[in-house]
C-alpha cells in the first residue's frame, strides 16, 4: 500500500469501503433514470437530429449551402474540426499522461474524459468528411489501389498526415477506454439482477473473472498504451496545425503553431472536462470522488495551459512585427484592428484574461466560477480557430478577392447539431456506462480515503 | 480425475496477500486469486511471472513501422514519383521528413492495437465469453484464493484447513470437480 503525506488533501472523501464506492457508481446504472435526464435527453436529440438534418441538406445540395465563396474555401467547418479535436485531447492527457507522471486524482476522472475525447473526435471527424461533399467517395483518402490508375494519396500533404492521426488516435482511445471499462463491467455484469441487463453486460464484459495474471497483463497494457498514446495525443494536434503551418498563407505559416495548438487543445479540453463534470458529479452523486481538489487541479492545468497559449499570442504579434514581411504584418494587424475586431478581442479576453483568474485560490476552488469560466474558456477557443482561419485568408493578396464570411443558417445547424450529438452520447454514456474507473478507484482508496488517512494506524510503518 | 477445490474468500485485500505469503511458506501451492482490482505484489508470492506483453508492443510497432516505410516507398518512389513543382521523390530518403508523421501514427496504430488484441487472446476474454470467477462478489470487494488438492500433495486436507483457520478468512467453500 502507498502512503501518501499527512496534509495532502484526501482524494476520496467520507468513511467509504470497496462496497461503497461499487455501490456508488453502479446505482444510477441500475436505478431508473431521473426525469432530468430524460429532459436533457430529450433536448439533446432534437437538436442533434436537427443537424443530422442539415447535412443531409448539405449533402444533397452540395457545399454551396455554406457561407463559403470564392476567398473563404474554409471557414466553420474546419473551426469545428479543431475545436471538438482540440476539446478531445483532455482526456487523453488525464489518461495517458497523468498516468505516466502517476497522478492519482485522474483516476475519479478519467472515465468520463475519455468518453468526452471519443464523442469529441467522433464530432471533429465528421467536419472534413462532409466537406469532401461527396461522402459516399471519403474512403478516396485512404491509399488504395485504384481504377483511376496508379495514383495514390499525397503522403506529402498535412490533410493525408491528418487522416492517418486522427483515425490511429480516435481508434487508440477507443481501445484504451475499453479496455479500462472492461473490469467494470464486469462489476455490473456479476451484480445485475435482470437478465436483459445482465446478459448485456455479460457480452460487454468478454467475460472477465479477475485473475492475478489478468491484472498483471491489464496492469502492463495500461501502461504501454499510456506511453504510445502520450506522443500520439501531442502528435495529433501538431498535425492539425500543419493543416495550417505547412501552407503560405500569412498569418497561417508559424513554426510556432505546434506547441501552440497543443496546449490550446489541452486549455480547451480541460474547460469541457469541467463543464461536464461539474454537472455530473451533482446529478449522479458523486461529489465524494470528483470534489473540489480535483476542480483545483484542472484548474491549475487550465492556468498553466492558458498561459502558454496566452504567450503564443502575443509571441506571434511579435514577430509578425519583427519579421518584416508586410504581408504578415498586415495579417496580424487586419486581425486585430480589421473588421473581425470583435472576434479577435472575444478570443483575446476569453483565452489571455480568465485562466490569470485561477492564480486566486479562492476563486479556482469555487465550483460556480469554474463553471462559468469552463464556458468562457470554450467560447474563447472556438474563437482561436475562427480568428486564425478566417481573418487570414478573408483578405487575399489582390484586393479584389477581398470577401467576408457570414455563416449561413445550415453553417449554424451543423454546428449546433455536433453539440446535440456529442449530449445525446455523452448522456447514454452516463446512463449505461460507469463513469467512474471504478476498480481503479479501489486502489487507492486505502492510500488516499478519508477515513483512512485519518486513522491513527495511517503513518505508522507495517 | 476428481479433484477438490479449495475458495477462500477475504475482505481485505492485505488479509490475503498477508495470508498467501504465510501459506506459501508453509509449502502450499495457491493456483489462483481473484480480485475486483489489482493487489500490488501478489504476483511474485504466488509464483506469477511477469507478462511479455511488452515485449509483443515492441514488436507490433516494429511491423507497423517496416509497412509504413515500405508502402510509403512503394507509393511515392517507386510506383507514381510524383513530381511537385519539379522536384520528384527520386529516392526514400530526399523525401523522408514528409514521411515522419505517418510513419509514426502507423507504428503507434500497429502496436496499441496489436496489444490490445494479445491481450484480449491472452486473457481469453472476448465478446459473449462466460464469467469464470468463483463468486460475484470478487469483482465488488471480495478476495478470492483458490487451492487445489491436486496440486498440494504433501499436505492433507484437515492440515489445509488448519493452516486456514490461522489466516482468519471471511468465507471457506470447497467444491469437487472432475
Amino acid at each position: 500500500m502507498q502512503k501518501e503525506a499527512a496534509i495532502r488533501e484526501p482524494l476520496i472523501l467520507g468513511h467509504k469501503t470497496y462496497h461503497d464506492i461499487t455501490e456508488d457508481v453502479c446505482r444510477p446504472i441500475e436505478d431508473k433514470a431521473p426525469k432530468m435526464w430524460y429532459t436533457l435527453f430529450g433536448i439533446a436529440l432534437i437538436i442533434g437530429l436537427y443537424g443530422v438534418g442539415c447535412i443531409l441538406y448539405l449533402l444533397g445540395t452540395g457545399i454551396g449551402v455554406w457561407g463559403l465563396n470564392k476567398t473563404i474555401g474554409w471557414a466553420w467547418d474546419i473551426t469545428n474540426f479543431v475545436w471538438w479535436v482540440g476539446i478531445g485531447h483532455a482526456g487523453t492527457l488525464i489518461s495517458a499522461v497523468l498516468l505516466l507522471f502517476r497522478q492519482k486524482w485522474r483516476m475519479a476522472i478519467n472515465r468520463s474524459a475519455e468518453a468526452m475525447t471519443i464523442f469529441a473526435v467522433f464530432m471533429a471527424g465528421l467536419f472534413p468528411l462532409i466537406h469532401m461533399g461527396r461522402l459516399w467517395v471519403g474512403y478516396w483518402v485512404l491509399p488504395l489501389p485504384n481504377q483511376f490508375g496508379s495514383l495514390w494519396v499525397n503522403f506529402n500533404s498535412p490533410l493525408l498526415w491528418d487522416v492517418f492521426a486522427i483515425s490511429t488516435y480516435l481508434s487508440v482511445s477507443l481501445v484504451f477506454w475499453y479496455i479500462g471499462l472492461i473490469p467494470d463491467f464486469a462489476t455490473i455484469r456479476d451484480r445485475a439482477k435482470k437478465p436483459l441487463s445482465k446478459k448485456m453486460y455479460s457480452i460487454l464484459a468478454f467475460g472477465w473473472s479477475g485473475r492475478a495474471k489478468n491484472w498483471n497483463r491489464f496492469e502492463l497494457v495500461s501502461l504501454v498504451l499510456a506511453g504510445l498514446a502520450t506522443p500520439l495525443v501531442f502528435s495529433v494536434h501538431s498535425i492539425v496545425s500543419f493543416d495550417f503551418a505547412t501552407s503560405v498563407i500569412p498569418g497561417w505559416h508559424t513554426t510556432i503553431f505546434p506547441p501552440y495548438f497543443v496546449a490550446g487543445a489541452v486549455f480547451s479540453g480541460f474547460a469541457m472536462v469541467q463543464t461536464l463534470l461539474l454537472v455530473m458529479r451533482k446529478a449522479m452523486g458523486l461529489e465524494a470522488y470528483i470534489h473540489t481538489k480535483h476542480v483545483e487541479y484542472m484548474n491549475i492545468v487550465i492556468m498553466v495551459t492558458g498561459s502558454i497559449v496566452g504567450t503564443a499570442y502575443i509571441t506571434e504579434l511579435f514577430i509578425s512585427w519583427y519579421s518584416g514581411v508586410e504581408y504578415e504584418s498586415y495579417a496580424f494587424i487586419n486581425r486585430a484592428t480589421g473588421p473581425y475586431w470583435w472576434a479577435y478581442w472575444s478570443m483575446m479576453t476569453c483565452n489571455v484574461i480568465s485562466p490569470q483568474l485561477m492564480w486566486i485560490p479562492k476563486l479556482r476552488r469555487s465550483l460556480l466560477f469554474t463553471f462559468f469560466i469552463s464556458i468562457v474558456v470554450n467560447i474563447g477557443m472556438w474563437f482561436e480557430r475562427y480568428v486564425i482561419i478566417v481573418t487570414s485568408i478573408h483578405r487575399d493578396y489582390v484586393p479584389a478577392a477581398w470577401s467576408m464570411h457570414f455563416p449561413s443558417h445550415i453553417d449554424i445547424g451543423v454546428y449546433i447539431g455536433t453539440i446535440g450529438l456529442f449530449f445525446v452520447f455523452f448522456l447514454l454514456f452516463a446512463r449505461f456506462f460507469p463513469v467512474l474507473a471504478l476498480n481503479e478507484v479501489k486502489t487507492i482508496l486505502k492510500g488516499s480515503g478519508q477515513s483512512y488517512k485519518e486513522s491513527p494506524d495511517y503513518h505508522k510503518h507495517h | 480425475m476428481s479433484d477438490k477445490v479449495i475458495y477462500v474468500m477475504y475482505d481485505d485485500d492485505e488479509a490475503l496477500k498477508d495470508s498467501a505469503k504465510k501459506l506459501v511458506s508453509k509449502g502450499v501451492k495457491i493456483s489462483e486469486v481473484f480480485s475486483p482490482f489489482p493487489i500490488h505484489g501478489i504476483d511474485p508470492i504466488i509464483g506469477i511471472k511477469n507478462t511479455r506483453l511488452g515485449i509483443m508492443a515492441f514488436l507490433y510497432g516494429l511491423t507497423g513501422l517496416t509497412l509504413a516505410t515500405l508502402g510509403m516507398r512503394y507509393f511515392m518512389v517507386t510506383d507514381w514519383p510524383m513530381n511537385i513543382g519539379g522536384k520528384p521523390n527520386f529516392s526514400y530518403l530526399d523525401n523522408m521528413l514528409a514521411f515522419v508523421p505517418i510513419s509514426f501514427e502507423f507504428t503507434v496504430l500497429c502496436a496499441a492495437h496489436g496489444m490490445a488484441i494479445t491481450y484480449l487472446l491472452r486473457n481469453k476474454t472476448l465478446p459473449g465469453m462466460p464469467a469464470q470467477n468463483p463468486d460475484p462478489r470478487t469483482t465488488d470487494d471480495k478476495f478470492v484464493m483458490e487451492i487445489r488438492l491436486n496440486e498440494n500433495h504433501g499436505i492433507s486436507e484437515a492440515e489445509l484447513d488448519e493452516m486456514l483457520k490461522e489466516t482468519g478468512f471471511f468465507e471457506l467453500d470447497k467444491k469437487e470437480i472432475n
